[in-house]
This record gives structure tokens, sequence and C-alpha cells, in this order.
């Protein structure tokens, strides 16, 4: 096991290492900086002064390794729009995208997970059917729609939830909340079951197939040959035998909801990384666009790992293999 | 031992509707078994004798199901119960041990899990006195070192022990009956006859009634106390063992007896019955077996034979009867 972990984590790491080079080699070919962060009036000796004081001139290699070593250490330099330090303008932004993208996954795993068992036990059934039916519409509506629909019937119509922002938020330590104040929770809801949608049905979907594969085994018909209840065998023994797919499927997801969070985070005005990175990207503000690529590829490349070694403690057969 | 059996199936009939019609699959099946009492069903793939051992489980895929007779057990009648209570007659007093033990137990959870699960549904055992229930089942059924291997999940097992494993299983809750499907088919043949003797032990000392469900005369003979030769989803004879195997009645009996390698005894060439079973929506009127039957005659193809007297079992066949008629 020890040895597993350590495979994975030097995995991960080059991984980092890769991203940051391409990170790297974006903030340092596009465009020039120097350039990009002077006006008009600046004198060449004053642009030579800041080239030199941001290390332009040294070798590429060496830029790169203090690149890293500021990166590992949180530090992306400073945003060329409001001479703000990214890490900073990241770190204000980022809660409100992390508790978008977790709640939109509990919501898609509480949802999805018993519609999935559900379709697969009762396949057939006009219910059943009608689930499938509408988790197609599900998948194939882009989300901006969905979005703009939500609010639409819940802002426009009804009046009963807010249509944009994060509402009142409360901050622990760095972070901010927006679930300890009812204007915060309510702001949520939108956004969150917007971006979830399209998980519940993936969740679903997957569940579904993976049941009714499962369902087929024989080690099921000897579960209720031995007297285990229906419900039993279905959600103790068969779900479990299904999860495996699904958390990595989860996982991998919460990785790509932060990354692709930003359409709806745009519909809502949502106050994320998505946003923020939507506006870096409108002012050609490359620290911020590196130092989120690292940040997101960071997050992709933790889950994944994650991922491996919940396999490991749902699976015992790995567990044998790898321990 | 009393006279009740302790299953007892009466004219059982089960039928797959489908787009094309209506499919019976079992047709007309009657045997019954006494406590401690092993008997063997025996036929070709497809004949229908996984499906009876299912019928009596009530563990058919739908859409087939029971379309007639009545299944009795313990002199209780189980073909009409609510599901909710077929639930604590499985595994409680019917015990199932399936055909491949690679596939039967839930990779996910040890050994013991399982038992504990089986053991805690059907009595009132605290989960620790269960445990140690779990523990002597194991040993029960030759399992070395049952305290440390109750812990094991089933991928540490090899097959032959997987199959032990689930005969602790089937017989956890000291059920009546045991239905036993091809309990021996998946493992070497070296293992097979330690775990057919396994078997037979446990019945014989708990008074269990065995339904041996096999493809394998050979078994059988060693095994049961009856058998039943069952084809394309009918009961073509039934008998004490050793009376069946050395006369056969019916006529496809003595084909697959025909068909058994004996060991020892010098035979040309062994007997093949010629053709193939017919498909189950493709039974020929009168006895089923009529096209391949090297005794066929007219009344064959036309009059279904009902089980009756034969030499000494009951066979379903015109010429066995008409046999023991001319020899009275």
């Amino acid at each position: 096991m020890i040895v597993f972990l350590v495979k994975r984590l030097a995995n991960a790491a080059l991984v980092m290492l890769v991203v940051a080079l391409m990170a790297f080699l974006i903030f340092r070919f596009v465009g020039d900086p120097v350039q990009l962060m002077v006006n008009e009036q600046t004198t060449q000796a004053e642009r030579d002064a800041l080239r030199e004081g941001l290390g332009l001139n040294d070798p590429v290699a060496v830029q790169f390794l203090r690149f890293v070593g500021n990166a590992v250490q949180g530090d992306f330099g400073v945003s060329y729009r409001n001479q703000q330090e990214v890490m900073s303008l990241i770190a204000e932004r980022f809660p409100a995208t992390i508790e978008l993208v977790l709640l939109a996954t509990v919501i898609s795993l509480v949802v999805g997970v018993p519609l999935g068992v559900i379709t697969a036990i009762h396949r057939g059934t006009w219910f059943s059917e009608g689930l499938q039916f509408l988790s197609i519409i599900g998948v194939s509506l882009p989300s901006f729609v969905i979005g703009i629909l939500l609010i639409l019937i819940f802002s426009v119509i009804l009046n009963v939830l807010p249509a944009f922002g994060r509402g009142e938020v409360v901050s622990i330590g760095w972070w901010t909340t927006g679930l300890l104040t009812q204007s915060g929770r309510a702001a949520l809801i939108l956004p969150a079951v917007a971006l979830s949608l399209y998980q519940i049905t993936l969740v679903m979907r997957l569940v579904r197939a993976e049941m009714m594969e499962v369902l087929r085994s024989d080690f099921i018909k000897f579960a209720r040959a031995r007297g285990v209840p229906r419900s039993r065998v279905h959600y103790v023994h068969a779900l479990r035998n299904c999860l495996m797919p699904v958390v990595t499927m989860t996982a991998m997801n919460i990785g790509s909801l932060i990354a692709f969070a930003l359409i709806t985070e745009t519909v809502f005005q949502w106050p994320g990384m998505g946003m923020l990175f939507i506006q870096a990207v409108t002012f050609v503000d490359i620290p911020v666009m590196a130092a989120y690529l690292c940040i997101v590829s960071f997050i992709f490349v933790a889950l994944n790992t994650l991922v491996d070694i919940a396999y490991a403690l749902i699976d015992p057969r790995l567990r044998a293999a790898r321990g | 031992m009393t006279d009740q059996p302790t299953l007892d199936v009466r004219n059982l009939r089960v039928e797959f509707p489908g787009r094309h019609g209506t499919v019976t699959a079992l047709d007309d099946i009657s045997l019954s078994i006494r406590p401690g009492e092993i008997l063997g069903v025996v036929g070709e793939s497809g004949a229908g004798k996984s499906m009876t051992g299912l019928a009596v489980q009530r563990l058919l895929e739908p859409p087939g199901h029971i379309a007639g007779g009545e299944v009795w057990l313990g002199g209780r009648r189980i073909d009409n119960v609510t599901e909710r209570e077929m639930e604590k007659i499985r595994g409680r007093e019917i015990g199932a041990i399936f055909q491949d033990p690679l596939t039967s137990l839930n990779p996910l959870f040890s050994v013991g899990r399982q038992l504990i699960e089986t053991i805690c549904l059907h009595s009132d055992l605290s989960k620790s006195a269960a445990k140690l229930r779990a523990v002597e089942l194991l040993a029960e059924v030759g399992i070395p070192a049952p305290a440390e291997r109750v812990a094991h999940y089933p991928h540490q097992f090899s097959g032959g022990m997987r199959q032990r494993v689930v005969i602790a299983l089937a017989l956890a809750a000291r059920p009546k009956l045991v239905i036993a499907d091809e309990p021996t088919t998946a493992l070497d043949v070296s293992i097979q006859a330690q775990i057919t003797a396994l078997l037979r032990r446990l019945c014989k000392e708990n008074g269990t009634a065995v339904m041996l469900v096999t493809h394998d005369m050979g078994v059988i003979a060693e095994t049961a106390d009856r058998v039943a030769v069952m084809y394309a989803g009918r009961l073509v004879e039934i008998g004490p063992v050793a009376e069946v195997v050395a006369r056969p009645s019916h006529p496809y009996t003595r084909g697959l007896m025909g068909s058994i390698p004996t060991l020892g005894a010098r035979v040309p060439r062994l007997q093949q019955i010629d053709g193939a079973m017919p498909r189950l929506d493709a039974i020929p009127p009168g006895c089923a077996f009529n096209p391949r039957c090297p005794q066929v005659h007219d009344r064959c193809r036309l009059e279904r034979p009902d089980l009756r007297p034969a030499t000494a079992s009951l066979a379903a066949c015109w010429l066995a009867s008409d046999a023991k008629e001319s020899a009275a």
C-alpha cells in the first residue's frame, strides 16, 4: 500500500510539473509581459529596469525553476490588470466556486444514485422510461440554457430566488461562505441546481447501466436465495458493486465542474474563479490565466490520485494486489 | 423418518410468455423428497433441471412464472405465498448451492460478513454470537483455520474452498431442504468427490432433504438415493438410483446410461442418442422424445404418456407400461 501511494504521488508530481511548464510557457511567450505592464510614457530605461526586476533576462530554465518555486509557495505574481497578488485574487474567488461545485456534486449524487437504482430495478415501467427520457433532455440541454430557464422560472416568474450574485457571505479566516446566511443559501440554490442537472443525468445513467449489469450476476441471485430481502440485495449488495465507476466519475467531474463552472458562473454572475478567468481572458491578464491553469490542473490531479486510493478502499481485491 | 415429504411438487408447470407465444418450460412435474433423502435430477442442458429448483425457490427470471401445480414444503403450500413470506423461507427453510462458486459470493464482502448476514437474517442471534456461529459453520464444511479465514474475502479462497463457503451459507440456518444446482460442475474432478461427500454427510447428519441438480450421472450414482430424469421440461423417469441405473425403463434414460463411460469395462464404442432435444417452443405432439426414440411407434406420436409404474421406477413411456402389463 505504501509503495502504491508513493508511486501515485510521484506520478501526480510529474504531471503537475508538465502543467507548470505549459503555464510558464504561456506566461513567457504569449506577448511581452513588460509591454503589457507599461504605458506609452515609460522610458526605455524604466522598461529595462522592469525587465531586469522581473528576472526576464535570466536563462529560460532559471526562470522556469523560479516560476515553479514560487508557484509551490502559492506565488503566481501580480495581476497585470489591477496589480493585486494573483493568489489573493484567486483565494478570494476560490470558496465561491468550491461551495457551488461541492453542492452541485452532492445534489447529483443524492438525486442521481437513487434514480439510477430505481430505473434499473423497475426497468420497463412507464415511470422508469419517463425518467430515462427526461434524462436525455437533461444531458442534451446546454447548461447556460438551463441556467437561463431556471432564472426565468424561479426569479422572474415566481420571484422566489435571486437571479445573480452570492448574497451575504460570512468570513471564516480567509474562507468566505454563503452557507451561513439566508440570502447566501438562497443565492446558491439556482446555480447549484443548474450545474448539477447534467451531473444528475450522468450519475443516474451510469448507476442504471452498472446496476443492470450487476443484478444479472450470480451473487445477486445467490443473495436472494439466501433469503436476503430484495431492498437489501439492491441497495447493499448490488449498489456497492456499482460504486467504483460512480466514484471515479464523480471525482473526475469535480475537476471538470470547477473548470467549467465558468459558464454557470457567468450566467448567474457568481463571483467565482470562472468569472475571474473570463475577466482575465478579456484583459489578457496572463498571470491570472497561468495560475488558474495550474490550480485547476492541481485539483484534477489531486482528485485522480484520491480516486485511485479510494478504489483500494472500496475493492479488497485491489488492496490485496497492491498492498 | 416421517411419511410426510419435505418437498412435494405437484403437477408443476412453468411458462415464459414471449413475443412468439408462450413457452412451457416445465410441464407437469411431480416429485417429492423425504427428510434426509437426496434426489438427483438429471437431464441435458435446457431440460428444465435448474428451472425446477428455481421454481421451488420462486427465483424464476421474469416473465417466467409458475402457471400451474403446487409446491409444498414440510406440509405448507409455498407456491402462492407473498414475496415477503418467500424471503423468510429462502435461506431459512430452503438452502441453495449454485453452480459457480467463483461468482456466487459477493466479491466486496468478507465471507464472514456474508455468513453473519445470513445467520442474523434467519435467527435472533446477536452479531457476536453470529460470528461464532459463522466460524463453526466454516469448520463444519472443512475449512482449515476457520477463525482466521472468516475475515477473508472470496478472492482469497480457491474454487473448492469457495464452494465449501457456499455450502456453509446454504446450511447456515439449518434448512429443511437444500437445492444444489450443479454444485460440482465448475470444480476439479478431485475436488468434486470431496464436495459431494461433504454435502451428503452434512445432509444425512441433519436430516436435510436435497435436490441435487446435475447432468453428471456419475455424481448421481454416487450421491443420490433416488433420481429424476428430465427431458424437454418433462419428467420421463423417477425411481431409486440403483434400480434406474441398472434397469432403466425409459428409452431416454437407457440412452443416458449407455453414454456414460465406465472405467474397466471394455465397450467398443460409447452409445450416443442421435439428434438433439427439441426447442421448448417446438415440442412434438405425443411423447417429447419420439423423434429420437429408437423404439418409437405410432401411439408415441399421438398420445402423451404419463408417469406410470415400470419395472422398478415410474416412467413416462408407453413401452414401459406395456412391458409391465404384458409381463403381468
